[in-house]
């Protein structure tokens, strides 16, 4: 099967003056053509370092200790600067976290949206023209006046449609969207899903969707990741790893969402214990300090087990990093 | 029964379009010392630029028997020690001072923007390297410096602003460093490089117009500092050489009559006095515009 995206393997560490954290442990993640990929974990656990890595922005103190980033047939890791930046932008887009923070706050919207087409041959009206096609096609009403507007006249939600609009002017085959609704209250996030989810049928690429908030990825995405603590634990449809999650810690997540949750309770239910150190890792499986199912074998790290239990499930991919799944 | 059209409703909803700089400047005004500063800096920018045309006397022209005379109507502002027109001295000194001012502000404005973008947002080497230089060049005094300077290089008005340039440049190189640093780990940097731009792209379009503002208020009060620089080392007869005008050699020329002819002094004085008022007190109005936190309204 081709990928668009196909991380192999990548393994990162910063190094800190504590010692070397390592922030990602032979990571694999494929992003398909045309589909959308949920990539979800709690905080902390790699999700902004792996996308960091795929888009080689790491911080100076990172080390990519080893793997691939392969998008379309190219390691993104042996590319030289002059390439990657090719890639960047027009290729692959990304949409950030925080649209407060995300755009220049002492430019207009229109200085922005015409200097990210640089790479365009195009006078600046016929720019400028594309640039408010794309603000409508975001749902920003007006977008004729309101393109020379700043960006802190902007709401948060108005905000994040223009960062979408900054990111799929080039039209990219790859939208990385790190946590875009984060920031933004429940019926902002709606319409912004409602809106990636349009795009999503209009435009030709994939998507890379990364949440902690796992109803949206069950309503969104096609296949997820799940990572734990700079590991993929497990990996799948949306359908197998929501109805028959495999890894003691994808079960114990989907457990802690509020929005399954049927029974009324003042007390949340939480995953005893707590993330291990990144610094110094537990011996064998990371998950094996908190997980209810530990057993002797545990102490030795895990493989990624097909989960394909099931005939009809056979060939989806479903896997995941447990010893429990180990049959033979 | 008239169809209703929608063009005319959404003109009078459009808001006026009023430039920021307009803003700005009429809030200046607004401000009495701000004025006040405003209207000195042009009054002195206005005569300095005509010079030319409104001296009534040639700033070099001898007149030896009409020397160390008073104010009259010939000359206005008296004659000095060599029968030389004041008044048209002081004008033509005034084109030094600005000249003077404009280039050596600009220059380090350029220069400093330069080195403190490539410190903050180049490597760490290149930064603490640039770093030292700078703080060398602060512990470094001002008066050694020129004196030093000019001991080898002879005094001119070059010299003056080499000098000025060169003690000057650390300090807006270091507000742009600060600034660049910690901008360039924004989410908005972080976005517009996930988009492609390259280090040029990044520093010229989006860093810089993020620093510029508090560079041109330190601009803007340095200008008197340069000013009073350039006078001081003319007085000592160690900037602009003689019979060029400027504040500080009239200055120089009148200390030696001070007693009987104050007004070579005083004439040379005031300008002097008056300039450097104006630009600090518009100076510190426009840092009070621009920044929201010192803002009283």
């Amino acid at each position: 099967m081709d990928a668009l995206l196909d991380v192999r393997g990548l393994s990162v560490d910063f190094h800190t003056p504590r010692g070397r954290v390592h922030a990602l442990r032979d990571v694999d993640l494929r992003v398909p053509r045309g589909e959308v990929v949920g990539l979800v974990g709690e905080s902390g656990c790699g999700k902004s370092t792996l996308i960091s890595a795929v888009m080689r922005l790491l911080a100076d103190n990172a080390e990519i200790r080893g793997g691939q980033v392969v998008f379309d047939g190219r390691d993104i890791l042996k590319l030289s600067e002059r390439e990657l930046r090719r890639l960047r932008g027009e290729r692959i887009a990304m949409v950030f976290q925080d649209p407060m923070t995300a755009l220049n706050p002492v430019l207009p919207i229109a200085t922005q949206a015409i200097d990210v087409q640089y790479r365009v041959r195009a006078g600046k009206t016929e720019k400028r023209r594309r640039a408010i096609a794309m603000l409508r096609r975001v749902g920003i009403p007006d977008p004729e006046r309101r393109i020379d507007r700043y960006p802190h006249e902007f709401s948060g939600g108005m905000r994040q449609r223009i960062c979408i609009a900054l990111a799929l002017i080039a039209g990219p085959d790859l939208l990385i969207a790190d946590e875009p609704t984060t920031a933004l209250d429940v019926t902002l996030e709606a319409q912004i899903i409602q809106l990636v989810r349009e795009l999503k049928d209009e435009v030709r690429g994939s998507i890379l969707f990364v949440s902690h908030h796992l109803g949206l990825v069950a309503e969104l995405c096609d296949r997820v990741t799940v990572m734990y603590a700079g590991e993929v634990v497990e990996t799948g449809t949306v359908h197998d790893v929501f109805h028959r999650p495999r890894h003691p810690y994808t079960q114990a997540l989907l457990l802690c969402d509020p929005a399954r949750i049927e029974a009324a309770t003042r007390d949340l239910p939480t995953i005893e214990g707590e993330v291990p150190s990144l610094i110094r890792l537990p011996e064998g499986c990371v998950f094996r300090p908190r997980c209810p199912h530990a057993f002797e074998r545990c102490l030795a790290p895990p493989p990624l087990y097909a989960a394909a239990d099931r005939e009809w499930d056979a060939g989806q991919g479903h896997a995941a990093r447990c010893h429990l799944l180990d049959h033979g | 029964m008239s169809a209703p059209t929608s063009e005319p409703a959404f003109a009078a909803v459009a808001p006026p379009e009023e430039s920021a700089f307009a803003d700005a400047l009429a809030r200046v005004l607004r401000d009495p010392l701000g004025a006040l500063g405003a209207a000195l800096v042009l009054l002195f920018a206005l005569s300095a630029a005509l010079a030319p045309i409104i001296a009534p006397y040639d700033p070099n022209a001898l007149d030896v028997p009409a020397r160390l005379q008073g104010p009259s109507l010939a000359h206005l502002l008296g004659t000095d020690n060599l029968g030389r027109d004041v008044l048209s001295r002081v004008l033509y000194g005034g084109r030094i001072a600005l000249g003077v001012a404009l280039t050596a502000v600009g220059l380090s404005l350029i220069a400093g923007t330069v080195l403190g973008l490539i410190a903050g947002y180049g490597p760490r080497w290149l930064d603490n390297l640039l770093l030292l230089l700078f703080d060398s060049v602060r512990a470094f005094p001002v008066i050694m410096f020129a004196l030093a300077v000019i001991t080898v290089v002879g005094p001119s008005l070059e010299t003056v602003i080499l000098v000025v340039v060169v003690t000057t440049i650390p300090q807006y190189a270091r507000i742009i460093r600060t600034q660049t640093l910690s901008l360039r780990h924004t989410e908005f940097i972080l976005a517009e490089r996930s988009l492609g731009a390259g280090a040029p792209r990044v520093l010229l379009v989006h860093i810089l117009p993020n620093v510029i503002g508090p560079l041109l208020i330190l601009a803007s009060m340095e200008i008197p500092v340069v000013i009073t620089v350039e006078a001081g080392l003319s007085f000592l007869g160690l900037g602009v050489r003689p019979p060029t005008p400027s504040w500080g050699n009239i200055l120089n020329d009148g200390y030696a009559f001070i007693r009987n002819t104050p007004w070579l002094v005083i004439a040379a004085g005031i300008p002097l006095v008056l300039t450097t008022l104006g630009f600090t007190f518009l100076g510190e109005t426009l840092r009070d515009v621009f920044d929201p936190r010192l803002r009283r309204d």
